[in-house]
């Protein structure tokens, strides 16, 4: 447990008869990423609600940096940094003065404050709207100020719940370099995301969690592989047919056909794709189905959430 | 990496308070419409009632009814001015701010305090501007200037002790809109089953009962005492510890219970 920034064990929460969390076990070495990876509901903000001292668990323990996250709620507020789906900044200070007043509340002298909220806001490239009141950032800015108050007292644990929720592409790349920085610096990161891409892009494991359980977890690369290796994707030429397709591949799936039917795509998980795709060519031939393209591809990240929990994650 | 791990130390719970208030501050400097929703309001009852409902009302003392009214509206307007405690905390709760501050090892008292005691220097402001303005359309003091000094701070208090209360129901509704509304659901009969506009005598029985002991009324009698020279030193002195009574258990009510659910809200 010495080495990990991030322990728990056997955490739960219910609220009544609703089990948001049903016992989850993790650990987050030191300076890694963990990507946190469910549809809505899943339970991934509860957990990091209970991880940041916000939310009580209903059982289990957990440690931050080897302190208990309600026994020395305190000190792990000293060692945390949190910033959210939502830009939790106050509306009518400025971006500076908002990083002085988390300073403040740190207990950093007015000095030390003003320093760490002027290097801050040079390192984020807010410096043009330092003084600025917040009312007129743009989506971007604010998410980067967030993340800035996150980082005022520098916490070697920092967690980031949806942090591009809702952000355009630019803003988006924009943050997870500032997110690889901080990991190639030292911090340990814990993200919740509902983005395959960013998990892949960002995450050294990941840990896919769905109604409150962990369901698979591994490196981008070991989760991929779960699919077992090569996606058939077959685009018939009359979707009506997508049934009668998936029928006669059905001796050939390595796992859940996903199918399209308004598209007429079928995709289909394949132990091994060169092997099988003449195969497949011919048991839709025998049956009549014509086809307009058919190609092999990588798994994503995607395929191996709708592999581990049966439904996408986009979907709830 | 090594963290300076800091040991709690007493005194931030003050500066933590000094930087809340003066955060809530700031927004209320910055944002001056909320000052003048707090206030407009005011201002229009006080013309609505001085100038059409005024001349039909008989108030049985010696004064103008626009010195009957003034104390009355000075209440309303401390009791109206506390809604918006409730109001601000559920912004802060949807914006998240809440929860970055409950990360923080920061006093838990401070969050609360510091809104609750912003939203107090909020209202020396609107007291001193409805003074103002009631002054322009023939209010005059007819105590003490120590007396109207006595009155603000009762007044002051008494909007502090509801804004505990507005703050458990935003801590409650936790929805802006709903907080909003769910304050004039409870402010209403207090202000108007009182004896802000009209005497409670002139109610029938059954509402002198609840119109009688209705903090407002309670409240109103020594602030209208106290500016008017209108009661015995001794009955003004039993206005004001009825006053600080009803104030005192608001508060010891209220105030724990708003913090409760500040601790527990999730």
């Amino acid at each position: 447990m010495a080495a990990s920034a991030i322990a728990v064990q056997n955490i739960q929460k219910s609220y009544g008869n609703v089990h948001a969390l049903r016992g989850i076990d993790l650990e987050v070495e030191k300076g890694t990423i963990l990507g946190l990876l469910g549809p809505n509901g899943a339970g991934k903000t509860t957990l990091v609600r209970i991880l940041t001292t916000l939310l009580q668990p209903s059982g289990g323990s957990a440690w931050v940096e080897s302190f208990n996250v309600v026994k020395d709620a305190a000190y792990v507020r000293q060692l945390i940094g949190l910033a959210g789906q939502y830009a939790a900044v106050d509306e009518n200070l400025t971006g500076r003065e908002n990083l002085i007043m988390v300073g403040k509340l740190y207990h950093q002298t007015l000095r030390e404050a003003a320093a760490r909220a002027h290097e801050l806001l040079v390192q984020f490239g807010l410096e043009d709207a330092a003084d600025r009141r917040l009312k007129t950032y743009s989506g971007g800015m604010r998410r980067r100020l967030d993340l800035a108050a996150s980082l005022v007292n520098k916490p070697p644990v920092l967690f980031l719940d949806e942090p591009t929720t809702g952000l355009d592409p630019g803003s988006r790349l924009a943050l997870w370099k500032i997110i690889r920085d901080l990991v190639r610096d030292g911090t340990t990161v814990l993200l919740t995301t509902q983005y395959m891409e960013e998990a892949d892009h960002l995450a050294d494991r990941i840990i896919v969690i769905d109604k409150g359980k962990i369901v698979g977890s591994g490196t981008p690369a070991e989760l991929k592989r779960m699919v077992g290796g090569d996606v058939l994707e077959i685009h018939l030429v009359d979707p009506s047919r997508t049934a009668d397709a998936a029928i006669a591949l059905r001796s050939l799936e390595n796992g859940a056909i996903e199918i399209d039917a308004e598209q007429g795509i079928l995709r289909m998980p394949v132990e091994d794709g060169t092997g099988t795709l003449p195969k497949a060519i011919r048991a839709l031939d025998i049956s009549h189905i014509a086809i307009v393209d058919l190609s092999l591809r990588r798994p994503t990240l995607d395929e191996a959430f709708l592999k581990l929990t049966g439904h996408r994650a986009d979907m709830m | 990496m090594n963290k300076q791990l800091k040991r709690w130390n007493p005194w931030w719970t003050l500066t933590d308070l000094l930087t809340m208030v003066e955060r809530n501050i700031t927004g209320y400097r910055r944002v001056p419409q909320l000052l003048i929703f707090s206030t407009i309001q005011p201002v229009m009852f006080l013309l609505l009632f001085t100038y059409v409902f005024g001349g039909a009302i008989r108030t049985g003392g010696s004064s103008s009814y626009i010195n009957y009214l003034l104390p009355g509206i000075l209440a309303q307007s401390a009791v109206f001015g506390a809604i918006q405690t409730g109001v601000g905390l559920t912004v802060d709760l949807s914006r998240g701010l809440i929860d970055r501050f409950r990360s923080l090892p920061m006093a838990r008292s401070a969050v609360l305090l510091g809104r609750t005691i912003a939203d107090m220097l909020r209202n020396v402001f609107v007291i001193l501007l409805m003074l103002l303005v009631g002054y322009l359309i023939g209010f005059r003091l007819e105590g003490t200037i120590s007396d109207a000094v006595s009155a603000i701070a009762i007044l002051l208090l008494f909007g502090f002790a509801f804004s505990w209360v507005s703050a458990c129901i935003g801590m409650v509704v936790k929805n802006t809109e709903t907080a909003q509304v769910a304050g004039f659901i409870w402010v209403f009969p207090l202000v108007f089953a009182s004896a802000v506009f009209v005497p409670v005598e002139s109610m029938p029985d059954w509402l002198q009962h609840f119109a009688k002991w209705n903090p407002v009324t309670i409240t109103v009698n020594v602030v209208r005492a106290l500016l008017l020279d209108s009661s015995s030193a001794q009955d003004t002195a039993t206005y004001a510890w009825e006053a600080l009574a009803w104030i005192a258990v608001i508060l010891i009510v209220f105030m724990p219970l708003a913090i409760w659910l500040y601790r527990k809200s999730e």
